[in-house]
């Protein structure tokens, strides 16, 4: 099917230099967009992959080399330019018009026009239907916005791109937040627009995901071009290699543990329509997941379990002490940390520090007489960066100059500064890097090691059954199953977690 | 500053840091240089400007002000905002008012207005924390409201000859220095509340939330509990203040100290705290709060209508919040040149 453009690429970068001050971005990177090829961009975070995508896109004009239109060199001056070029992108999270309908969002600003310059909207209507079709998905036209899942919204910012006569699309971690079948059909449609012609570029962090959709990948790693070489042929831990450029000692190191006594105990939680009846238990010395798709409620317990969202039925035991609900304070009191799904608004406050938010969790234990002391506050910021061997310059700087994976360090280190017995950790590896991932894996095996009862949250299966002693599954707000490591596999797990039978 | 630690690689370029010239483009102190300006211009131009009675009767002019600014400072750190502390003002002048007309002792006056005072902020705390309501519109509503209790407490009557002893506290200096004793009040509250904003945990929480309020929340900070707290202590502090501006005045009325309001928005937002929330100094709200002083009173002392004053303190609001938006605009073009 690449025969459509295979001679000459529909976009090319041909040794691109970026630069922001001292630091180089991109350092001669050349990249080739064919019509009909989904191509990944393969690295870790901090290698440049945004950058390039920003330089396709428009927004950053290379310091050198050149961005090669159809053979034709070409300058952005801004993403309009881009755009007219028919260059799209898709981001992993789409900002739509909420309470504006889908048709209206796929045409807004170039609404087709009826006598007296009204809208037409039959048209509109009609067009946004031959597009859903063309991409094979089944949306209504009518629906407004808002309520649109992720994955719906990522469609609905593909048929606007198409309506543009986008001819690359560029997808900057589609998939981070999307269930499995979400995932399945939003592969779908990027076959169909391969078959119809159009270019590809997929970023992923999940490997499995480049092999299963792209034809090629380029590896970037420190903003240098490192390899560009059809997917076929190649492996799982070349493709690492050329990402980290040493060898991965391996990306779950999952000590054996002997289970310990209970530490978190929760019974029959139920808040009225998020979750019902929800009961567990989590041993020191274990870890323990907590599986299912995107939407069963596994965010929304931990949020309960941790105080804060209020349980209407239920109870909640640390180490033996009853929990009262909705209180966070408490929670922590008991023993109980919680790494939060979203880092940037739940799990750190941009605007302050390394060590300030290190220290947010402990305003307590920093007291020196009636203010907080400064010495003691870096030290234990200090102590914490050292040993999760955090990147960073200075421990005064804001953590929003961090990495991804390196500010996801800064939350597990203002949590684990509060010597928690129980951990829970929602999604701890989501949008960050390879090396970094199984940093944190080794960290939790350890923590579990030295006798901490762990529950993980991860919508990344092999994660979970790299990780987890136990693997408890949730559908639609109800525990389905409890596999043991030995049973777990990704058949099992997912036939719970879609609500088949299982074990 | 601690050396720098054993980290290997530095993640990004050291450009962001405020170094070098950066350092004296700091808001609060901009706005210190700004206030030595119109004091060197106030001196060179109006002849009885820079007199120490002057001077000392413009800062007990300014006391009301400063002291709610104290608690309206630590309201928009956490980025929240009481727009009603002139009408408790209002409501605790006409109180005491009608109490002293009624036979009350003064001693029994006075506590019992701060407690309302902190009624009238336990009643905007509530409606913000419980109901969730934005505190711009809540407080819009209990300024009305509190005004309105006013006029319903005292009517358009005015009550004056409280005892001189009390009036004295009100408007003598402390001996032996040019400086009133509510001014002195307030240097003694400013210390603390620089320590409490700036050193404690507490302080710390304020900023948390005010940056970003739901990560403050899941790090165990109390964040409703706290914010009712500024509330009930915004309330509390405008009704002391109104003690302090009726027997400063010698005159209890309700429309007393309409208006002043957004002098202190104003003298906090020029002292640098940003109306979202997480950022500003103490240290700079004083200087606002200095600077909206003199200010005043030279347009006082060169007879400026009382209108046009009002036109300057809107506008130094409005200044204030739009100067650091403009200046982080340049920045962000500076930065990424090739947009």
């Amino acid at each position: 099917m690449s025969e459509t453009g295979a001679s000459r690429p529909i976009i090319a970068l041909k040794d691109v230099t970026k630069s922001f001050g001292a630091v180089s971005a991109l350092r001669g990177v050349s990249l080739e967009l064919y019509a009909g090829e989904a191509h990944a961009l393969a690295g870790e975070n901090g290698a440049g992959k945004s950058t390039l995508v920003k330089t396709l896109a428009g927004v950053h004009r290379p310091d050198s080399g050149t961005v090669l239109l159809h053979g034709e060199p070409v300058v952005f001056h801004g993403p309009a330019d881009a755009q007219a070029a028919g260059v799209a992108v898709i981001y992993q999270e789409p900002t739509l018009f909420p309470d504006l309908s889908v048709a209206e969002n796929i045409f807004m600003g170039r609404q087709p026009r009826a006598g007296l310059g009204r809208i037409d909207r039959r048209a509109m209507r009609a067009e946004t239907a031959a597009l859903f079709q063309r991409l094979g998905v089944g949306l209504a036209p009518d629906q407004p916005a808002r309520g649109l899942s992720i994955a719906d919204q990522q469609l609905v910012e593909i048929a606007k791109a198409l309506s543009r006569d986008a001819r690359v699309l560029i997808m900057d971690e589609p998939t981070a937040a999307l269930s499995g079948n979400e995932v399945d059909r939003l592969f779908g449609v990027v076959e169909a627009l391969r078959a119809q012609g159009c270019a590809v570029l997929f970023i992923s962090h999940r490997l499995d995901e480049i092999f299963r959709l792209c034809q090629r990948v380029t590896t970037l790693r420190d903003g240098a071009w490192i390899a560009s070489e059809p997917v076929e042929g190649l492996t799982h831990d070349d493709l690492i290699r050329r990402m980290v450029g040493r060898e991965l000692d391996a990306l779950y190191p999952k000590q054996d543990t002997t289970p310990g006594e209970v530490a978190l105990k929760v019974e029959r939680l139920t808040r009225e329509g998020v979750f019902t009846d929800v009961s567990f238990e989590v041993r020191r010395g274990e870890i323990a997941a907590l599986a299912g798709l995107v939407g069963a409620g596994r965010s929304e317990v931990a949020r309960a379990i941790f105080g804060i969202d209020r349980f209407d039925a239920g109870k909640v035991t640390v180490n033996g002490r009853e929990l009262p609900p909705g209180s966070p304070t408490a929670a922590m009191g008991a023993g109980l940390a919680l790494v939060p799904e979203d880092r940037r608004q739940q799990g750190l406050v941009m605007d302050m520090s390394i060590e300030r938010n290190i220290g947010l969790t402990g305003l307590a234990a920093l007291r020196r007489g009636p203010v907080i002391s400064r010495a003691a506050e870096r030290d234990r910021a200090r102590d914490w960066a050292l040993k999760l061997r955090l990147k960073f310059a200075r421990l005064n700087d804001g953590v929003g100059v961090l990495s991804g994976g390196n500010q996801q360090k800064v939350v597990l280190a203002k949590w684990l500064a509060i010597g928690p017995s129980v951990l829970i950790v929602d999604e701890p590896t989501r949008g960050i890097d390879v090396g970094t991932k199984a940093e944190v894996h080794r960290l939790l095996s350890e923590l579990a090691g030295q006798g901490m009862a762990v529950l993980m949250i991860s919508s990344d299966l092999p994660e979970v059954l790299g990780m987890a002693d136990r693997v408890l599954v949730m559908h639609e707000g109800r525990i389905t199953a409890e596999i043991p490591r030995e049973r777990a596999t990704e058949e099992s797990v997912m036939a719970a977690a879609t609500g088949r039978a299982a074990a | 500053m601690a050396p720098d630690t054993a980290s290997d690689i530095p993640v990004r370029p050291a450009g962001e840091a405020r170094g070098g010239l950066g350092r004296f483009l700091r808001w609060d102190v901009l706005v210190t240089a700004l206030l030595i300006a119109v004091f060197l211009a106030g001196s060179a131009g109006s002849d009885g400007f820079a007199t120490i009675d002057n001077l000392s009767f413009a800062l007990g002019d300014l006391g009301e002000i400063a002291l709610i600014a104290l608690a309206m400072t630590m309201l928009v750190v956490a980025a929240e905002v009481d727009l009603s502390v002139a009408s408790v003002l209002g409501l605790s002048s006409a109180l005491i008012g009608a109490l002293w007309d009624g036979g009350w002792a003064i001693e029994a006056i006075i506590p019992l207005v701060v407690v309302v005072g902190m009624v009238c902020g336990l009643i905007n705390g509530l409606l913000v924390t419980r109901l969730g309501l934005p505190s711009l519109a809540v407080t819009i509503g209990t300024l009305a409201l509190y005004r309105g209790l006013a006029y319903v407490v005292l009517g358009d009557k005015a009550v004056a000859e409280f005892p001189a002893n009390y009036v004295s506290l009100a408007v003598d200096d402390v001996p032996g220095t040019p400086i009133p004793y509510p001014v002195a009040l307030f240097a003694v509250l400013a210390v603390i509340t620089g320590i409490v904003l700036h050193a404690t945990g507490f302080g710390r929480s304020l900023f948390a939330i005010g940056a970003q309020e739901e990560a403050a929340f899941f790090a165990g900070i109390r964040v409703k509990r706290i914010k009712l707290l500024l509330f009930v202590l915004s309330g509390t502090v405008a009704a002391f203040a109104g003690v302090v501006f009726t027997l400063r005045y010698g005159s209890a009325r309700a429309d007393n100290g309409m208006g002043i309001e957004l002098a202190v928005i104003a003298a906090v937002l020029l002292g640098g705290v940003d109306f979202d929330g997480g950022k500003g100094t103490l240290g700079g709200v004083i200087a606002g709060v200095l600077l909206i002083g003199l200010l005043r009173n030279l347009l006082m002392l060169n007879d400026v209508a009382t209108e046009i004053q009002s036109i300057v303190t809107g506008l130094l609001l409005i200044i204030s919040v739009l100067t650091p938006r403009l200046a982080a605009i340049v920045r962000q073009r500076r930065r990424a040149p090739a947009l």
